[in-house]
């Protein structure tokens, strides 16, 4: 029943992924991440993780994609722009970018065909709730949440500062 | 558990089917009466093919940005509130350090005047 749910799930998640790397409009490489972003809520519910798929939804799905949409509207790049063209022609980073996802795709696969895996992992029907991600944030991770509230200040500021720095 | 999610599934298959409904009916039902100076865009003194693509203000980014914050802060609201009475005086304290030192920012962004649009 969940590989059934799975496989569609994961096989979107793929292919929006591609529409985001081959769209030529930068708008449509947005829209195809927003999907893909979806997609991966969904698996995320398959894995017990319910908060983080909600999470995902909000955070992900819909603020900080906000976000890249303004940056592409800010930029205002067209699909025939100069700055456009050049990404193709950067070779050194394109090699370097697919080592590097090799490289974790390796150990990824390393990894998960050392152990058995047959039989998936037993949790608490409660595990991934609102409830359970709670308690652990409010007990064993208090300082990673205080520390998160001065993350937020330093990007406030720091959205502020650049925004604004022309009117001093 | 995944059952639970039967309704949210339900929600999602009809507002595709309202969304996907609605534009389908129109262009089959709507009356279409089509001739080329109806479809032409009118438009006095301005080129009607102009490029979608305009330059933003960057006023808008600065919405954004602060919007995606509090978003993120109002987040962590959410399991505190369900857990405020179990936590008790302790998630209390924890959580009113946590306002203070977004307060501050608050008060910083409202005194640069970042939420101001002139």
């Amino acid at each position: 029943m969940e590989l059934l749910i799975f496989y569609p799930l994961a096989g979107l998640c793929v292919i929006f992924a591609l529409g985001v790397v081959f769209n030529k409009n930068p708008i449509g490489s947005a829209m195809s991440l927003i999907a893909m972003m979806l997609g991966l809520a969904g698996i995320f519910v398959l894995q017990q993780a319910h908060f983080i798929a909600i999470l995902q939804i909000i955070i992900y799905a819909g603020a900080i994609m906000v976000l890249f949409m303004f940056v592409i509207m800010l930029l205002n790049l067209k699909g025939d722009d100069a700055v456009w063209k050049k990404r193709e022609k950067n070779t050194l980073l394109t090699v370097l970018t697919g080592l590097l996802i090799a490289g974790v795709l390796y150990k990824v696969l390393e990894i998960t065909s050392a152990g058995e895996f047959d039989s998936p992992a037993h949790v608490l029907e409660t595990f991934g709730t609102v409830r359970e991600v709670g308690t652990i944030l409010f007990t064993e991770f208090v300082l990673p949440f205080e520390v998160a509230s001065i993350l937020l200040l330093v990007a406030m500021i720091g959205a502020v500062v650049l925004a604004k720095s022309k009117v001093d | 558990m995944l059952e639970s999610y039967l309704g949210a599934g339900l929600m999602l298959l009809l507002a595709i089917g309202i969304a996907v409904g609605m534009v389908v009916m129109t262009s089959f039902l709507g009356p279409k009466r089509q001739f080329a100076d109806k479809m032409e865009p009118f438009e006095c003194g301005e080129s009607p093919i102009v490029s979608p693509h305009q330059r933003f203000s960057v006023k808008f980014y600065l919405v954004a940005v602060l919007f995606v914050l509090f978003d993120i802060e109002a987040v962590f609201f959410f399991p505190w509130a369900i857990l405020f009475k179990q936590l008790g005086i302790f998630g209390f304290v924890e959580m009113l350090l946590f306002i203070l030192i977004l307060g501050v920012g608050l008060l910083y962004v409202w005194k640069r005047g970042g939420l101001d649009w002139e």
